[in-house]
């Protein structure tokens, strides 16, 4: 890591001033935030609230119109996509997102394979040592480990999801930024998937995007909500829950 | 974690032992049929022909059917290989090996080109960006008269002998010509069948299934298409080379759009993204011109009947269906 980067600072990730414009759409207004280390922070809020938005301009999937993202400290605001991974901070899409015709393994491994090898044409790709061990390792944590030798499309809904995780952890990140990970799924994997990623938090930081509110306040420990493209408010899960204005424009309605 | 470490030290699930082994072994068994491809042919010229298109397939589907990207354009990598080739062996007095060099090296420069311009852009758009650049490489051989005799083709590419170690080879022999673009053939796939399963050739496939989820894994997805295109621009400039040593000269009709449709027709046919599927792809269609066109001028015809049923019925193509029916 370069010398710039604050690996131990209680702020991981910081918006200052960050909007988003589509055309003459504002979907991001203005939003100043912090994220602590080695927390879990919910960003939820109404469906058009601009969390995906947001989510998009923390991972880097585009640049905001105007304002600054810093990651530990370090301006990344135009920094490109796939360098994302290689500074420590690992995505999952709202949208399941794996690579289907590869085998569940293959998923891991080569996301595994991008922080060893990334244009080697040459060298045999079996042997690049402890890849398969390590992928496997990982399939093993999200529960995966006996359909390793699936085809990714053939898994459940529940489980590319699982998989999504896996390939996420492949980066071995420090901050793991997850949009919607339980978004069509039943009940019990929701559960599942909830308790992996309380499981992950515990050495990592994450971010959390969610639409169903009840969902996240018991494991968050920092709730942001957003609404119209604004910050409307922010703070532990109870304070949230008593800010009249978030009770006015979410809690009011029947809640999700 | 006992138990973890334990299932996870047993080997993998066993699967069809044999197609295994054909599948590491794809190169080796490849050449096997190369070797003996002219033994079971009508004549050999057709072989050489199938040989070298083979080539040109299995360099246009690196690209089309491991990464995913249709070129409309690929006859202008085949096409400068052949003029390099030849320009170097007729202008500049060129031996045949350092003449092939020149092709291989001008079919990547081309690709770098052509990839560079049309690399951002995807499916429809890239296969019109690619056949528009391809389009101005046919204009820029065809007015480059001097080097490359226009319309009337690049002629007097004639090499007799090939020497190898002291060896010399009778190159007007049919058989001989045969064996000796074989063995160029033969070293492409095997440099192209390690390529596939190096760490870049799993880069490649991934790319292809996910472009976002590549890159969201850590991966330069413009980076690792631009290399690609590259590579596949090599191995068409090689056939390329090859096919204007094989013909003593070079027609400007390699540039032809024609050439471009011709081998996304064999791909297809042969089945995209199989390590073989290509070759079988030229090999079924060179010999249904040939054998069609005894009958009827129309063969054309005939072919593209065969092409929109094999779309239609086995879209895996002909090689890609067999190795399904194969592996169940």
């Amino acid at each position: 890591m370069t010398t710039s980067t604050d690996t131990s600072s209680k702020v991981i990730l910081r918006t200052t001033g960050v909007s988003k414009k589509f055309g003459k759409f504002v979907a991001l207004n203005n939003i100043s935030a912090e994220f602590s280390r080695d927390a879990i922070t919910s960003i939820i809020g109404p469906n058009g609230a601009g969390k995906s938005t947001y989510f998009n301009l923390l991972s880097g999937a585009f640049p905001p119109s105007s304002g600054k993202v810093e990651f530990e400290g370090r301006d990344v605001t135009n920094v490109a996509q796939h360098e994302f991974a290689h500074m420590g901070i690992a995505k999952s899409f709202q949208i399941t997102n794996v690579f289907p015709l590869l085998t569940t393994r293959e998923n891991v491994r080569v996301g595994l394979q991008a922080f060893v090898s990334r244009y080697d044409i040459w060298r045999p790709r079996a042997k690049l040592p402890g890849l398969v061990e390590k992928a496997d390792a990982l399939l093993a944590l999200v529960g995966l480990w006996d359909r390793r030798e699936r085809l990714a499309k053939e898994l459940a809904h529940g489980e590319q999801r699982a998989l999504e995780i896996g390939m996420a952890l492949a980066a071995n990140p420090r901050l793991v930024l997850l949009d919607e990970p339980t978004a069509g799924m039943s009940p019990e994997e929701t559960r599942v998937m909830m308790d992996l990623i309380v499981k992950l938090s515990k050495e990592r930081t994450v971010i959390l995007v969610e639409h169903k509110m009840k969902l996240v306040m018991g494991i968050s420990d920092r709730v942001l909500v957003l609404h119209h493209g604004e910050l409307l408010a922010q703070g532990t899960p109870t304070e949230v829950r008593q800010n009249e204005q978030v009770k006015r424009v979410y809690l009011g309605q029947r809640e999700h | 974690m006992n138990e973890l470490s334990q299932t996870l030290t047993q080997p993998s699930v066993a699967s069809a032992g044999w197609f295994d082994f054909a599948k590491r072994h794809r190169a080796i068994l490849a050449s096997i049929f190369v070797l003996v491809f002219p033994l079971v042919m009508p004549f050999t010229a057709l072989a050489v022909n199938i040989l070298i298109y083979g080539l040109f397939a299995v360099g246009f589907n690196l690209l089309f059917g491991y990464l995913g990207l249709l070129s409309f354009g690929h006859a202008a990598l085949f096409g400068t290989g052949a003029y390099l080739c030849g320009i170097a062996i007729v202008h500049f007095g060129w031996s045949w090996y350092a003449a092939i060099v020149m092709g291989i090296l001008g079919g990547a420069v081309m690709a770098a080109g052509i990839g560079a311009l049309a690399i951002r852009t995807r499916g429809i758009y890239f296969a019109m960006v690619t056949m528009a650049l391809s389009q101005c490489v046919f204009y820029l051989f065809y007015q480059a008269v001097d080097w490359t005799g226009g319309e009337n083709g690049l002629r007097g590419i004639n090499v007799r002998t090939i020497d190898i170690l002291g060896l010399k080879l009778d190159f007007i022999n049919p058989l001989t010509r045969y064996y000796v673009i074989a063995a160029f053939v033969i070293l492409a796939l095997f440099v192209l069948s390690r390529i596939l399963a190096s760490p870049f050739g799993a880069v490649i496939e991934a790319v292809r299934e996910n472009e976002a989820r590549a890159r969201a894994s850590g991966y330069d997805v413009t980076r690792t298409r631009l290399i690609t295109f590259i590579l596949s621009g090599a191995f068409c400039g090689l056939a390329g080379a090859l096919m204007a040593l094989h013909l003593s000269i070079v027609p400007i009709e390699i540039l032809h759009i024609e050439t471009s449709g011709m081998v996304v027709m064999m791909s297809l046919l042969g089945g995209m993204g199989t390590f073989f599927g290509p070759f079988v792809g030229a090999a079924v269609f060179l010999l249904l011109e040939n054998l069609v066109s005894i009958w009827t001028v129309h063969w054309q015809l005939i072919v593209g009947a065969v092409f929109v049923v094999c779309v239609l019925f086995f879209p895996a193509g002909i090689w890609g269906t067999i190795l399904k029916r194969i592996n169940k």
